[in-house]
This record gives C-alpha cells, sequence and structure tokens, in this order.
C-alpha cells in the first residue's frame, strides 16, 4: 500500500474545505492535501445554477457554479494540494487516513486532519412514505446534479415536498429547465422558508398547498401520481411523473460514525470545541456537517476561521491537556447546537489561538420565541431575547475565556415566552 | 448456449428441459440440470432476473432448526441446500457470514417454549442449539434490550447476499451450457405424447420436460400446462427496514423472536452489506405483484427494532422495502410430478434462498428415478462473481477501478460498467442495484445520481432520466 504524509489533510473540497485548506496554505504551515471524492472539486454549489453566491468572498454576486471555480482557483492559486476522485474510507486515531481511488488504496498520514464533509438531504427512505419504489423519485441534491452536471432530466411534471429555501430552489430548477412542478407541499401552516418566497410558486404556476401531507406514491416503472392528505382530511391525487424530497438536512457524518471520534446524536455530525476540535485533537471539523444546513458563505467563513485555530494549533498554541467543560442542555424545543464543548487552557498555560467559533450555533424544532442564555449554575452568562423560525441559524456569543475559566457547568436554557 | 437476447429467434431444436422462471429457485435448477449434462433452458417473463419474490427477503442461510421435521420436503431441502451452499460459495465467490441467530424470550411464558424449540432444532440435526441464560446473552449480545430473559443459540445461522447467490447459479449454468431467454412469458403448452409444444411471448418451444418454479405464479402455471394444481398461491407480503451501517456494531446475531402459530415474526439481522435489518411484515394480499411499503407498518418495524435492539434510536434508515412471499394454502413445500414429464416447485414460502440448492438436488434426483439419464460435465466452468459484500475484498481496494461513483456504498465506476456490459446485464435500475449496490446506500442516490443516469444512458429498459436539456 502507498503511504504518503502532509501536515494538514482537509477532507471535501466544498465551500468550507475550499476556504480552510486556501487559508492554511497561505499560512505557511507546510503541505495541505485536499481531498475530494468527486471528479471536480467545489461541492453543492457546482449544481446550484442560480444566483446569489460569492458576495461575502468575492464582493461579487456569483452563479453556483461559477463561485465554486473561483474557490477551487483561489485554493490551487495558495498553493492547496488539491486531490479529486479520491474517497477517504476510514479514519484513524492520530490523523490518519484511509484514501481509495482509480489507483487503488493508500495511506495519508497527517498532523491535522480538518472534517469538512458537508451534509446532504432526507431521501425518501428515512421518511417512511407509503407506496411503491418507482423511478422518478429524487432529492433536490440528486435533480440539480442531474440537470446542471449532466444535462438530464428525472421527470417532468414532479411534485415537490417541502418549503425549506432547497425547496424553493427546486422549483427554479425545474423552471430553468423548462418545466412545471405540479405542486408544492407541505405539512405546515407556513413556509420554513422567508415568507415572501410562498409567492414564487404561484407566479410560477404551482400550486402551494400547506398543510397538506403526502400519503402514498403510486406507479409500477414511473411515478403515475401521489395521493395528498389536506388539513381538512380531504384526499386527493395528483397526477405527476417525479417526487422531489428537498430539504430535511442531515450531516454527512458516516467516516465520524465508524471512527472513534465521540459524535453528537443531536446536530448529527462530531463533537466540536470553539477552536472547531473533536475529541481527539488532531482532528477538526466545520461547516455544513456541524450545522446543516447554512449558507455556502457562511461554510466559507468559518472554514476560514477555523484555519487560524488549526495554524495555532499546530504551532503548540493550543495545549493538548486541555479541561474540556461539555454545555449541557435540557431545553426540548433546542434541536441542536454547536460547539458542544468549551476548551480550557491548564492554569498559567493560555491558549494562544483564536477562536473560530466565538458564538453558540443554534437551530430550533419549531417556530420559536423567548429567551435563550447560557448559565453557570445559576448564573447567567450570556442571554438574548430570540424569536427564532424553525431551521433558522441563531446566535448567542460565547463569553470571553476568562470567564469561562471560572465556571463549573455550562448549560443552555430557552424559555418561552408566555403566549399572549 | 448463452443468453438468448431479444433479438434473437428462439432455438427449433428440442431442450431436454424447459425451466419457467428465474428466481432464485429456477437459477439453481438451471444450474444443477446444466451441471448434469441436461440440454437446458430457463424462461422469465421479466426482462431482469429475481424480479418477483426473490427479489426481496431477509438474506438469511437457514440451518432449518424450526422448520418442519425430517421427511418433510423442506426440511430435507433445507439441509441440502445449506450443506451445498457452504461446499461451493468459496468457488463461487459469494460470501457468507456463520453470525449464528438467538431466538430471543422476552417472558417466562417464551423462555418455556424455547425448550421445545431446542428439542426441535435437535431433531431436525441442528445439535448444537442449546439455551443461554441473560447473562450470557448479556456478554453475546450487550446491545439487547435488558428485558431479555433467555434465548436459544443456533450458531450454524449464516447471512450471505441474496442477489449473488441466484445470480451465480445461473451463471453458472450458462458457463456450462445452459440457455436463458428474459422478457419471455409462457402463454400455454401442451404435451404431444413424445415433447412439450411451449407457447411463449416469444414464439414457440420445444422440450423433453418442463419444470415450473414460477413462485408467485407457479399455480397458474400448472393450471396452463396440465389444468390442475395442488396449490393456490396466497401471496404474502412481508415489508423490511434497513438501518444505516452506523448501525452494525450493535448486533453480532441474527435476533429472532419466539415464533407463534401464525408467523416466525419480526426478525433484526446483521446484513452482508453491513446494514441492520428489521422485517419482515407477514400481510396476506391478493395481488401477486403490489410490494408496496406502507408508512404505519414501516413506523411499526421501526419501533419494534429499537425495543429489541435500544440503540437502533441513534441511527437511521437507510432504505425501505417490500417483497411477497409465495405461499399456500399448506405449510411445506409442493414439490410434485403432476405428470412423467412435468414438474411443479410450488408454495416455496420464505425459505427459498436457503433451499434453492437443495431443491434441485431433488427435482433432480426425481428426474433420473423417472429414466432420464445424461453425462454429468466433468470439468465445469466455475465463474467467480464480482465481490460486493463487506466480508469480502472490494474493487474500490483495487487499482484500476476508475474511481467510486456510488459514495455510500463504494461502488466503482469500473463495477458499473461491468455489469451493465453483461454477461447477464440488468435491464432496470432495480436490477442494477441488486448487481452492484450502486444507489442502495443512506443518501439514495443524493450524490451518484447523476453519474449513474450518464453511466446508464441507453442500457437499462426504463431510463433514470426521461428528457434531456
Amino acid at each position: 500500500m502507498k503511504i504518503s504524509d502532509c501536515r494538514v489533510a482537509v477532507v471535501g473540497a466544498g465551500p468550507s474545505g475550499l476556504a480552510l485548506a486556501s487559508e492554511l496554505a497561505r499560512s505557511g504551515v507546510g503541505k495541505v492535501v485536499l481531498l475530494e471524492r468527486e471528479p471536480i472539486a467545489g461541492g453543492i454549489p457546482r449544481h446550484c445554477g442560480h444566483s446569489p453566491f460569492g458576495w461575502r468572498e468575492f464582493r461579487r454576486v456569483l452563479a453556483g457554479p461559477e463561485y465554486a471555480r473561483r474557490l477551487v482557483d483561489r485554493a490551487q492559486g495558495a498553493g492547496v494540494e488539491l486531490r479529486t476522485g479520491v474517497t477517504v474510507t476510514a479514519v484513524e486515531a492520530g490523523a490518519g487516513l484511509l484514501l481509495s481511488s482509480d489507483a487503488g488504496v493508500e495511506r495519508l498520514q497527517a498532523e491535522r486532519v480538518v472534517l469538512c464533509t458537508g451534509n446532504r438531504e432526507t431521501p425518501r427512505a428515512p421518511r417512511l412514505v407509503s407506496g411503491s419504489r418507482a423511478l422518478g423519485i429524487v432529492t433536490t441534491g440528486a435533480l440539480q446534479s442531474m440537470l446542471y452536471l449532466k444535462g438530464c432530466l428525472p421527470f417532468t411534471r414532479p411534485l415537490i415536498v417541502g418549503t425549506e429555501l432547497v425547496s424553493f430552489s427546486a422549483l427554479l430548477t425545474c423552471r430553468h429547465a423548462g418545466i412545471k412542478a405540479v405542486a408544492m407541499i407541505d405539512t405546515r401552516p407556513r413556509v420554513t422558508a422567508w415568507r415572501l418566497a410562498s409567492l414564487l410558486p404561484p407566479l410560477l404556476g404551482t400550486p402551494l398547498l400547506l398543510r397538506t401531507s403526502l400519503r402514498e406514491i403510486h406507479g409500477n416503472d414511473r411515478v403515475a401520481s401521489v395521493e395528498v392528505e389536506r388539513g381538512d382530511a380531504a384526499r386527493m391525487t395528483l397526477d405527476c411523473d417525479g417526487v422531489v424530497f428537498s430539504g430535511g438536512f442531515v450531516s454527512e457524518s458516516s467516516l465520524v460514525r465508524s471512527s472513534h471520534l465521540e459524535l453528537d446524536h443531536a446536530s448529527g455530525g462530531p463533537v466540536i470545541d470553539q477552536y472547531g476540535r473533536c475529541s481527539d485533537p488532531h482532528f477538526f471539523a466545520c461547516g455544513n456537517q456541524l450545522h446543516p444546513v447554512d449558507t455556502a458563505g457562511w461554510c466559507w467563513a468559518e472554514g476560514r476561521d477555523t484555519a487560524a485555530s488549526l495554524v495555532a494549533s499546530l504551532d503548540g498554541g493550543l495545549t493538548e491537556a486541555t479541561r474540556s467543560l461539555p454545555i449541557g442542555c435540557s431545553s426540548p424545543e433546542i434541536a441542536y447546537y454547536t460547539p458542544q464543548r468549551i476548551a480550557l487552557p491548564q492554569p498559567g498555560r493560555e491558549h494562544r489561538a483564536p477562536a473560530a467559533h466565538q458564538q453558540l450555533q443554534l437551530r430550533f424544532a419549531q417556530d420559536s420565541a423567548g429567551r435563550l442564555s447560557l448559565h453557570d449554575g445559576e448564573r447567567e452568562l450570556s442571554a438574548r431575547n430570540i424569536s427564532a423560525r424553525r431551521e433558522r441559524r441563531v446566535l448567542l456569543p460565547l463569553p470571553p475565556i476568562d470567564r469561562l475559566q471560572q465556571c463549573q457547568t455550562l448549560s443552555l436554557v430557552f424559555k418561552p415566552a408566555r403566549a399572549e | 448456449m448463452p443468453e438468448i437476447f431479444a433479438n434473437e429467434p428462439l432455438p427449433r431444436s428440442v431442450f431436454d428441459v424447459v425451466i419457467i422462471g428465474a428466481g432464485v429457485v429456477g437459477c439453481a435448477m438451471a444450474r444443477r440440470f446444466a451441471l448434469q449434462g441436461a440440454n437446458t433452458l430457463l424462461l422469465e417473463k421479466s426482462a431482469d432476473l429475481l424480479d418477483g419474490a426473490s427479489k426481496g427477503n431477509s438474506a438469511i442461510l437457514h440451518t432449518g432448526f424450526d422448520a418442519p421435521p425430517p421427511g418433510s420436503q423442506e426440511h430435507g431441502c433445507l439441509v441440502d441446500g445449506y450443506r451445498e451452499y457452504r461446499d461451493i460459495h468459496a468457488k463461487l465467490n459469494l460470501p457468507l457470514l456463520e453470525c449464528g441467530a438467538l431466538v430471543l424470550a422476552w417472558s417466562a411464558d417464551e423462555a418455556d417454549r424455547l425448550e421445545l424449540l431446542r428439542q426441535n432444532a435437535h431433531r431436525n440435526g441442528v445439535t448444537s442449539a442449546r439455551i443461554i441464560d441473560a447473562g450470557q446473552l448479556r456478554l453475546r449480545e450487550p446491545e439487547v434490550a435488558a428485558t431479555a430473559v433467555a434465548a436459544l443459540e443456533i450458531p450454524g445461522e449464516s447471512i450471505l447476499d441474496p442477489w449473488s447467490a441466484p445470480y451465480a447459479y445461473l451463471l453458472q449454468a450458462l458457463r456450462n451450457g445452459a440457455s436463458l431467454a428474459r422478457n419471455c412469458a409462457l402463454q400455454g403448452g401442451r404435451f404431444d405424447g413424445a415433447q412439450w409444444l411451449l407457447e411463449t411471448s416469444r414464439g414457440q418451444l420445444h422440450a423433453r420436460q418442463v419444470i415450473n418454479c414460477a413462485g408467485l405464479y407457479g399455480d397458474r402455471v400448472n393450471q396452463l400446462l396440465v389444468g390442475e394444481s395442488d396449490f393456490e398461491i396466497r401471496p404474502r407480503k412481508g415489508q423490511f427496514v434497513v438501518f444505516d451501517k452506523s448501525a452494525r456494531p450493535l448486533l453480532r446475531s441474527i435476533l429472532l423472536p419466539v415464533p407463534t402459530e401464525i408467523t416466525k415474526g419480526v426478525v433484526v439481522c446483521p446484513t452482508i452489506f453491513g446494514n441492520v435489518l428489521v422485517g419482515p411484515t407477514a400481510e396476506e394480499q391478493d395481488s401477486r405483484s403490489d410490494a408496496r411499503v406502507d408508512a404505519a407498518e414501516l413506523r411499526a418495524l421501526v419501533e419494534r427494532g429499537r425495543q429489541i435492539l435500544p440503540g437502533l434510536g441513534r441511527h437511521g434508515v437507510t432504505a425501505t422495502y417490500a417483497g411477497i412471499r409465495p405461499a399456500s394454502e399448506h405449510k411445506d413445500y409442493q414439490i410434485k410430478w403432476y405428470a412423467e414429464h412435468y414438474c411443479c416447485v410450488g408454495g416455496i414460502r420464505s425459505t427459498g434462498l436457503s433451499a434453492a440448492l437443495g431443491i434441485a438436488s431433488r427435482v433432480y434426483r426425481e428426474y433420473q428415478e423417472r429414466g432420464n439419464q445424461h453425462t454429468a460435465l466433468e470439468d465445469c466452468a466455475w465463474p467467480r462473481v464480482p465481490g460486493i459484500a463487506e466480508t469480502g475484498r472490494r474493487d474500490w481496494q483495487v487499482p484500476g477501478n476508475d474511481g467510486i461513483v456510488c459514495h455510500c456504498e463504494l461502488v466503482t465506476r469500473r463495477e458499473i460498467r461491468a455489469a451493465l456490459d453483461g454477461p447477464l446485464a440488468p435491464a432496470s435500475m432495480a436490477a442494477l442495484k441488486r448487481r452492484t449496490r450502486a444507489g442502495m446506500g443512506r443518501c439514495q442516490g443524493f450524490y451518484c445520481s447523476a453519474e449513474l443516469c450518464e453511466l446508464t444512458e441507453g442500457r437499462l429498459s426504463a431510463s433514470l432520466a426521461v428528457a434531456r436539456k
């Protein structure tokens, strides 16, 4: 088996991995290898044919593929060794990676590994939907990659399930392909994405059916129709030749799940500290694997910030023998949060690293309003009043490290506002 | 003779034997007759093999510990089938994982019934079966719910690849002289005193013997060819839920419930591909082809799985499917010679995968007893099928694989191309999945659909893409 080594191995060349690798290479830490399993780097934006991407990174409004290309160019320009068509099949304690490619298997030994494996949508099977297993049932990601990368379409009259931002992206993808969705449905009473988005389906001639659930998919070889149920219990059949299951993003953390790294079951990603470090300090993580789902720009910025923590870690600025303070949470409204623990230096051994995460990032399980706070026992460290929609990013500033250092227990608390 | 493709005429010659149905039993039958030197043709009405009952099962190689008693057809075929699979699997590169099974008792009453099961196992020749107490169970399967009180351990129960096995049987049959005609539905036939004249959707065929392995349509083929059937197919649907590979470390063995009079119950077991399977349901239905899944049943299976193995609660569902068992009103198999020149293998309700090789040997023996003789091949071919199980070496580990296309199941471009190029090239996406596992993983095509769409273009009867832009 071929064996090679590098200073830092970055797994996944989407926005966060590309930003992180570029920043590392620019910092002159040595050999940075960026591993991408697809034949072309760039990640999900590569098959998002629509705008807007890139304002934060390039001060320009770009379409996904152009944005992805520019990120790749920037990384290569900075000296990142980009390897595409390479799949990481396992990670080992102490920053070892097992790789598979056309060349067979090989081993890559790094000093640090960063996992930037992103996220994906929830397909049909885990949603436990009744019906047949016909052709024409896809996720938005599959639809977009089929259309934008290969110019083919799995259907011409689909039903779109979901009203997240990506669901509207699916709608626009259909429009781009010159086809019309027969309906867009959601079980909830309002769209999950921005309220204004609800104007879009009617403009495109697609009925938006809220309080409506998908009961069954019909069809032998291909989808022939679907049965949906309105909130008032009226069932109806919609003729269509496909179904797009959109959104329901989950962490693509298969590598973590089969590794020694601690997994946060709430977010589905690895447990990290404020530096983006995993339970094995040789491993870092950033991007949508930690918080499905955020924008490309947000992931890019997180990649850049994590690079700074990582550079310090390579320089010995993060002492390994740290005290770790887990952040607890018993409020059922909070779906997940990240980071899940705070790393504290040993007395007298200051950390000389900027924290990649200076705020806690949360998602709520449902639309919620109330007071969000971080506590040390009874003492409130940080708080804000929030009114948060499901799936939206919520931030809560972390207190400075010298304040955290005196804490015994950290807990995240949400008190819902009393109903008016 | 190899596969007779749709654009080729059916041969005019007289076959020694025509086998109806390319399910697991038909494939094993074709193999047995071909290896014995009979001029064999296998007919399949669908575009792909394993398109009926054989496409959805629990993928277990049963010892027969809970089968009907010795003397029954099922017991004999299971014992022979189990032994022959173990003898030949390595030569065909088929996987086998002898993970053992545990029949779990959840109450004192169920624990009492384990003793009867143990006695039956010993009666059936499975003498390694033994009862273990809760403490021993805990050591063996620490993740099983703590409320289990005892278990019957059957070390020989194993798991295999339910699709590669029949594929390998048929491939070996073809390499050793058998023929296959797909898209070839039997429409009628008569025996003229010397040979059969069979009418099919692709034309006429001549044969000395017909063996009905039509599974879910076995009774209908009987009616069509001999005007009677001793059994009636009573389709019984079984739904399954497949959990993510991350759940695989939760268990070592196949976990079985104490069976009731009506059903063997819901099994939780590892798969040869590294997943965890929960199922089946047992639902009587009229349709022989309706394999729809039902949300309420799937939710109940997920719930049942989590009761048995609480850790499953932390793992996602990768896939759901349903299979239809060709059950009949009888408990035992219905293997019967309706005439000297016509045998029906019917009512193979749920152990067909384990028993197929044994069924084939039995039928060949009975065929010989009816005065038919061939010269068995002395030096037969042993084609090796591609290794797609997690228990062996995979193509992604071998140089020149042209990169991975399906990242969840680690399926390479070379593997997909090889399957599409044949032999026995899949005609549908479903068959390609069974052959390579591409698209079978947790993302269900989120990452690989575009690539699969391109690789399969013009190669499948129903393509992934319906339009191009």
